[in-house]
């Protein structure tokens, strides 16, 4: 049997016609920002011939700036695992808002688990609880975290599949409450002095490693098994996927479920990494895990995009966020910028299923 | 008796709210028949349809497929006992290919104890796309393509090998050539006749009254969501011309004229 082309009915298919992958689109748009900074680090007489992602100073062994490029992943690792549930849900053809805040509510929950009962010596003064809830094994913390993010996605995907609540309304109503538990779990006070092995999740590069194999993971997953399938079948076509006898409600709660717990593991990540949980963290999460996602070419309509791309997305967000500073440009700046990119990203979008119809 | 027919319907009946869109339609089908159902729009065809295929929920009366009364809780129950549709509205997913359309819902998988992670066979689904495509004579150049690159007709082609490859008791055709060009059309109507020679029962809704004679046993009118006629077509004393009349209601069958 030959590699390109298997016969059907007298035709042949040719597996190399396949065609071009909207990931590329998202690399090579990568590609242009990052030239664009590079040669802006040239151009601008302020920048005194730097470069942006090129060691140019020989501080480190490669030829790589390798500090740049580790804020520039470790900035949007958090976000990242966000990204990596919300794409889920648009696939579906839903919206998740409620990351955000439910990353913040986690935190508080997950983090008041996951404190230390002296700190020097002292008793803790954030204690939320008593001594039981005092340095316990780093699992307990996390289970309550993600069990917590699981029952918030099955409300989330209860309303919106079996209720019939549009996903933006039911999530934007979660936004709320999950923000309002965040500050009523404990009176709008921090939590703060985990435990060191709390500590340890988000340590350092820690959340590029959850990021990136979560990635990985997800990848797997959305491509090879069956809950990938579905999950695109039914953002492709829900009333098709019905017909053909998927449980499209279960599956849909199953999704929003998936989500939520990855949002809660980025809360639980992200308390770790500052050592404190605060009901206003992770603010705007939610709005930048979509721009992930729509900025890496899942669409909006559902049934077309990749976790591949979403991490692309993830990484123009990264580079645009780091290049911003690099030519130290001003923080109000980055926000146009990355706004114009979204419109700029959806508009693309758009342009090419047009031409595709 | 029972063994006779593979399918038969008493008293099937559905109301949409206030709106009686099936009113006590009494059916039957033989082993092996072809038979038409036709109707003006509305006058309940597709209604009928959905309700034998569990797409939607009866008002009242009882259905009775292959000997066993069943009632249908969703499509898939229907499909798991061997009734084969394909919808008017394609239920193609337009982002999916081929054989990621055709094994829809009834993928083959491997390492089954991941429950729902568990893995796509593409290898076994593509082998048997392939061969599910030549047993029915579909063409279509690149099975890899999504459906969203395909024409109606090859569209409509795949929906139609979706149901003829897996072998079931009983096929059902909402109007599948409504949108079909000249050339595709032939190419339904064939697995259609393919159909008839394996012997596996059919049930098309159609409004082509040259197809309908061309092609099935017997014809069924529906007339404000009730059957007015059943006419053996094979006979030969039916024409056209009796079969629109039926329709548009100047007709009705002696047998049900005092229902309607």
């Amino acid at each position: 049997m030959s590699d390109t082309s298997q016969g059907t009915g007298g035709l042949t298919f040719d597996k190399t016609k396949r065609s071009w992958p909207s990931e590329l689109n998202v690399l090579l748009a990568l590609i242009i920002i990052i030239v664009i900074f590079e040669a802006l680090g040239q151009i601008l007489p302020y920048m005194k011939d730097q470069s942006f992602l090129f060691d140019s100073r020989g501080r480190f062994d490669s030829i790589f700036n390798e500090a740049r490029l580790k804020i520039i992943i470790l900035q949007v690792a958090i976000i990242g695992i966000i990204a990596l549930g919300v794409s889920q849900v648009i696939i579906t053809a839903g919206i998740d808002l409620s990351s955000g805040p439910l990353v913040a509510a986690t935190a508080m929950i997950a983090m008041s688990f996951g404190q230390t009962e002296l700190v020097n010596g002292y008793a803790n003064p954030k204690a939320l609880f008593g001594t039981w809830a005092m340095d316990l094994p780093v699992f307990i913390p996390i289970v309550i975290g993600l069990s917590f993010g699981a029952f918030i996605g099955a409300i989330n995907g209860t309303f919106i599949a079996i209720f019939r609540i549009p996903p933006f309304i039911a999530t934007l109503g979660m936004f709320l409450i999950c923000r309002g538990i965040a500050l009523w779990w404990s009176s709008g006070n921090p939590i703060s002095f985990p435990t060191e092995q709390y500590k340890a999740i988000g340590d350092g590069m820690m959340p590029v490693v959850w990021f990136l194999s979560l990635a990985v993971v997800f990848h797997l997953i959305m491509r090879y098994t069956v809950y990938g399938k579905h999950t695109y079948a039914i953002g492709s076509n829900e009333e098709a996927a019905r017909m053909s006898g998927i449980n499209v409600k279960r599956h849909k709660i199953m999704v929003y479920m998936i989500a939520a717990m990855l949002a809660a593991f980025a809360g639980v990540v992200l308390s770790s990494k500052a050592s404190t949980a605060q009901a206003g963290m992770g603010e705007f999460y939610e709005l930048f895990a979509i721009a992930m996602a729509v900025i890496g070419g899942i669409s909006l309509t559902g049934g077309r995009g990749s976790i591949i791309g979403t991490v692309l997305g993830a990484m123009v967000l990264g580079v645009i966020r780091s290049g911003f500073t690099y030519i130290k440009l001003d923080g109000s700046y980055q926000l146009m910028a990355m706004g114009a990119i979204i419109i700029s990203a959806v508009i693309l979008d758009q342009y090419r299923q047009r031409k595709k119809a | 008796m029972s063994e006779e027919f593979v399918l038969k319907t008493e008293d099937l009946t559905k109301h949409y709210g206030g709106v009686r869109a099936l009113e006590g339609a009494n059916f039957q089908l033989k082993k092996g028949e072809h038979v038409a159902i036709m109707g003006d729009n509305g006058a309940g065809k597709s209604t009928f349809v959905r309700q034998i295929t569990g797409v939607e929920q009866r008002t009242r009366g009882t259905v009775i497929f292959d000997g066993q009364e069943v009632d249908f809780k969703g499509p898939i129950e229907a499909r798991e006992s061997g009734i084969e549709t394909v919808f008017q509205t394609l239920a193609l997913a337009d982002h999916l290919d081929v054989p990621d359309n055709l094994f829809l819902g009834r993928e083959k998988t491997k390492w089954n104890w991941l429950g729902p992670f568990r893995l796509l066979d593409y290898k076994a689904m593509r082998k048997d796309t392939m061969a599910a495509l030549e047993k029915t004579g579909v063409k279509i150049p690149n099975i890899h393509n999504t459906i969203e690159k395909m024409s109606g007709g090859q569209r409509q082609c795949v929906a139609i090998a979706r149901t003829a490859s897996f072998h079931s008791k009983l096929t059902i055709m909402d109007e599948p050539t409504a949108a079909l060009g000249v050339q595709e059309t032939k190419q339904v109507e064939n697995i259609i006749r393919q159909l008839k020679d394996q012997g596996e029962p059919l049930i098309l809704v159609s409004h082509n009254m040259r197809q309908v004679f061309d092609l099935v046993d017997r014809i069924v009118v529906f007339r404000r969501g009730q059957i007015c006629a059943n006419l053996d077509i094979k006979s030969g004393d039916y024409s056209g011309e009796d079969v629109v009349s039926y329709i548009t209601g100047a007709k009705t069958g002696a047998e049900y004229e005092s229902t309607s």
